[in-house]
C-alpha cells in the first residue's frame, strides 16, 4: 500500500495500475501463504459481526428463514433489553466484577513486580517467577475445581481448618456473599503473577544512572521506588489500564460460567453468561445477539474514550 | 549495584523478601496440596486436615480413574485436539505472519488492520455459533480447533519476530532461486525456533484447556474434552454415570478421587511449563510484544 503511495505522482494512471499488478503477480505466493490466514478471519471473525443483524431480527434457525429471511422488527430486541428489570441486575453484577478487578487486581501486579525489582539475588527472584506464573497455564476448570475441592463444605481444607479453630463453617460455594470474594481470589491467584511480565520488561529498560542519581540525593530504596520507578513505568500502567478499561465486559465467561450454580445466580449472573443460557440453552438467538452486541459496543466506545483521554493527558495511548 | 547499609534499607530488604516468600508460598500449596491429597487415602485425609506429604501413600484414586474408560477417553480427545490443533495453528499463523511480515506486500497495511480490528470488536458467541452451525461443525472435533485457529495476538507477536530477521538473509535466498515458500520453510522458520517453540505452546495450553468451545459445540458426551469432563467429576460430582461399565449406585467422587482428576488433567501442563519458562527468562517474549 504505502509503496504505491510514494510512486511519482506524475505517471499516468495505467501505468501505475500495471506496476501493481505486476507486483501483485510478482507476490502471488505470498498472497496465496496469507490467504488461509484471511479466510480464517473472514469466516470466523467477520462473518459473525456481520451475523450480528440477527440482533434486529426475529430469529429463526430453519431452512428459508436464516440471518437473511428472518424478520425484521427493529430494535424490539433492545426494547426489551432495557425494560427487563433482570437485565439491569445483570449488567450491575457485570459492572460490579469490572469494578473489582479494577480497584483489587489491577495494582497487586504493579506492586508485585516493583517488589521483585528490589530483589538483588536473582535465584530468588527466578524461582518467585517460575512458581507465580504458573497458575496463569491452568485452565479456569482446573482453577475453579482445585477452589471447589479446597472450600467444600464437606472435607474441604479450609472448612476443616475453621472447625478445628472453632469458627463455624462457611459455605464459600453457594453463598451469594461469597461470590465476589471467592472470584476476585481466583482472579489474583491466576494471574497477578503473569501480570508482573509487561512491568518487569519496563523497568528492566529504566536508565540506571536515574537511580544512581536519586542516591546521591539521599534518596532510600522506598524514595527510589517512588520517584524514579513508578514515573517510568507509567505508560505502561497506562496502556495496560485503558485496554483493562476496553475490557470492561469481558470478565470471561468461563471464569463466571464455572462459579455459577442455582444458588448465587443472582451476584453471578454476567452478561456472558446470561447470552449463554438465554441464547443456547433457551434458544433465544436474536435477543441475545443483541445483548452481546450491545456489549462489544460499548466495549468499542470504552477502549476508545481511554484512549483519547489518556491522550489527552499527555501519554501515548495505544494507538 | 552497591547496597546502601542504612538500618531503613535493611528493613526494607527483610520484610520485601518475607513478603514475596509469603506470596510464592500460597500461590503454590494449593497445588501441592492437591497433588499429595490424591496418594493419599480419604480417612489420611479426613483425620489430618491439611496433607503436605501423605504418609500413607495409595494409589487407589488412580486405579479408580485409569478403570474407568470415560476419563480415559477424554484424555485422548484432548491430546488428539492439542497435537492437530497446535500444528494446524501454527501452520496457518506462520504463512499468514510471514506474508504480512514482508513489506513488499502490496496491501499489508490494510490486512493488518483488518486482523487488529478483530481484536477490538468482535460479533459474540451467538453469531460464531450460527456460523459453526451452518458449517456443520456441531458435534465434531473441528469445532474445538477451527473456530480457535489464529489467535490474532500470536499472529503478530510471530510477525514481528519475522520482521527483525534481517531483509538481506531473505533477499540472497530469494537471487540464489528460492521460492518465498522456500525462503520461509528453509530460511525464516528454521531462525525462529525459539518464537516458534514459545507460540506452539500458547496454542498447545490453549487448546489442552478448551472448555468454552466445548460445551458451545459439542453436545454429545462422548466427545467431551478432559475439561468438561474435568468439571463434570469435581464440581457437579457427577459424570461417571455414562460410564456403562459402573453400577449407577456408586456414591459421588470422594476427595482423592476429585484431587487426582485435577491432577491428571494438569499434568501436561506441568510438563512443558518448564519449557515455556525458559523462553520467559529470556525475555524474548516480552520484547517481540513491545515490537
Amino acid at each position: 500500500m504505502d509503496q504505491v503511495v510514494e510512486m511519482p505522482e506524475m505517471k499516468p494512471m495505467p501505468r501505475r495500475d500495471r506496476a501493481l499488478a505486476k507486483r501483485i503477480w510478482r507476490n502471488k505466493w505470498l498472497y496465496i501463504m496469507i490467504s488461509p490466514g484471511v479466510l480464517y478471519f473472514l469466516i470466523f471473525k467477520y462473518f459473525p459481526m456481520f451475523g450480528l443483524i440477527i440482533a434486529f431480527e426475529d430469529y429463526k434457525p430453519y431452512p428459508g428463514k436464516g440471518i437473511t429471511g428472518s424478520e425484521w422488527v427493529g430494535l424490539k430486541h433492545f426494547h426489551r433489553l432495557f425494560t427487563e428489570p433482570d437485565f439491569l441486575n445483570i449488567l450491575g453484577n457485570t459492572l460490579t466484577l469490572f469494578a473489582l478487578n479494577l480497584v483489587f487486581f489491577f495494582p497487586i501486579p504493579i506492586l508485585l513486580s516493583l517488589m521483585l525489582n528490589e530483589v538483588r539475588l536473582s535465584v530468588f527472584k527466578r524461582t518467585f517467577q517460575t512458581l507465580v506464573y504458573l497458575p496463569h497455564f491452568m485452565s479456569w476448570v482446573i482453577i475453579v475445581s482445585i477452589s471447589f475441592v479446597m472450600l467444600t463444605m464437606d472435607g474441604g481444607i479450609i472448612n476443616s481448618l475453621l472447625e478445628y479453630f472453632g469458627f463455624n463453617k462457611i459455605n464459600f460455594l453457594l453463598s451469594p456473599d461469597w461470590f465476589r470474594p471467592v472470584y476476585i481470589l481466583q482472579v489474583i491467584w491466576r494471574e497477578a503473577g503473569w501480570g508482573t511480565i509487561i512491568y518487569l520488561a519496563a523497568i528492566a529498560s529504566i536508565d540506571p544512572q536515574l537511580y544512581e542519581a536519586a542516591r546521591m540525593d539521599g534518596a532510600g530504596r522506598l524514595r527510589q521506588m517512588w520517584h524514579v520507578t513508578l514515573p517510568s513505568i507509567r505508560s505502561v500502567i497506562v496502556v495496560l489500564l485503558i485496554l483493562k478499561i476496553g475490557d470492561v465486559l469481558e470478565l470471561g465467561f468461563e471464569h463466571v460460567y464455572l462459579l455459577l450454580n442455582s444458588m448465587n445466580r443472582d451476584v453471578a449472573e454476567i452478561i456472558d453468561t446470561y447470552v449463554y443460557t438465554a441464547g443456547l440453552r433457551q434458544g433465544q438467538f436474536s435477543y441475545s445477539a443483541a445483548i452481546g452486541l450491545f456489549k462489544s459496543v460499548i466495549g468499542l466506545v470504552l477502549v476508545l474514550f481511554a484512549n483519547r483521554l489518556a491522550k489527552r493527558m499527555g501519554e501515548e495511548g495505544i494507538y | 549495584m552497591v547496597e546502601d547499609r542504612t538500618f531503613g534499607n535493611r528493613m526494607f530488604t527483610a520484610i520485601n523478601y518475607l513478603l514475596l516468600t509469603v506470596i510464592a508460598l500460597v500461590t503454590i500449596l494449593p497445588f501441592v496440596h492437591i497433588v499429595a491429597g490424591s496418594f493419599t487415602t480419604n480417612a489420611e485425609l479426613a483425620a489430618k486436615r491439611f496433607v503436605l506429604i501423605p504418609t500413607q501413600w495409595s494409589f487407589d484414586a488412580y486405579t479408580f480413574i485409569f478403570s474407568t474408560n470415560t476419563i480415559m477417553r477424554a484424555m485422548a480427545v484432548s491430546v488428539g485436539v492439542t497435537l492437530f490443533g497446535t500444528l494446524f495453528s501454527m501452520l496457518l499463523t506462520s504463512l499468514m505472519a510471514y506474508g504480512l511480515a514482508r513489506r513488499d506486500l502490496d496491501g499489508r497495511r490494510f490486512l493488518n488492520l483488518f486482523v487488529v480490528i478483530t481484536m477490538l470488536f468482535h460479533g459474540g458467541l451467538i453469531p460464531t455459533f450460527i456460523v459453526v452451525k451452518n458449517l456443520g461443525l456441531i458435534n465434531s472435533y473441528a469445532s474445538l480447533v477451527l473456530p480457535a485457529a489464529i489467535s490474532a495476538f500470536n499472529m503478530i507477536i510471530l510477525r514481528s519476530f519475522f520482521q527483525n530477521i534481517p531483509d538481506g538473509l531473505e533477499e540472497s535466498a530469494r537471487i540464489d532461486g528460492c521460492s518465498d515458500f522456500g525462503t520461509l520453510f528453509r530460511i525464516v522458520l528454521p531462525l525462529s525456533m525459539p518464537a516458534l517453540a514459545t507460540i506452539s505452546l500458547f496454542y498447545a495450553v490453549t487448546y489442552w484447556n478448551t472448555y468454552s468451545n466445548a460445551i458451545f459445540y459439542l453436545s454429545d458426551s462422548d466427545k467431551w474434552p478432559i475439561q468438561v469432563l474435568l468439571r463434570q467429576i469435581v464440581v457437579l460430582a457427577s459424570g461417571f454415570e455414562s460410564d456403562a461399565s459402573l453400577d449407577s449406585t456408586v456414591p459421588p467422587p470422594d476427595q482423592a478421587v476429585k484431587m487426582a482428576v485435577i491432577v491428571v488433567s494438569t499434568l501436561p501442563i506441568l510438563i512443558v511449563y518448564p519449557f515455556l519458562q525458559k523462553h520467559f527468562a529470556k525475555g524474548a517474549l516480552v520484547g517481540s510484544i513491545k515490537g
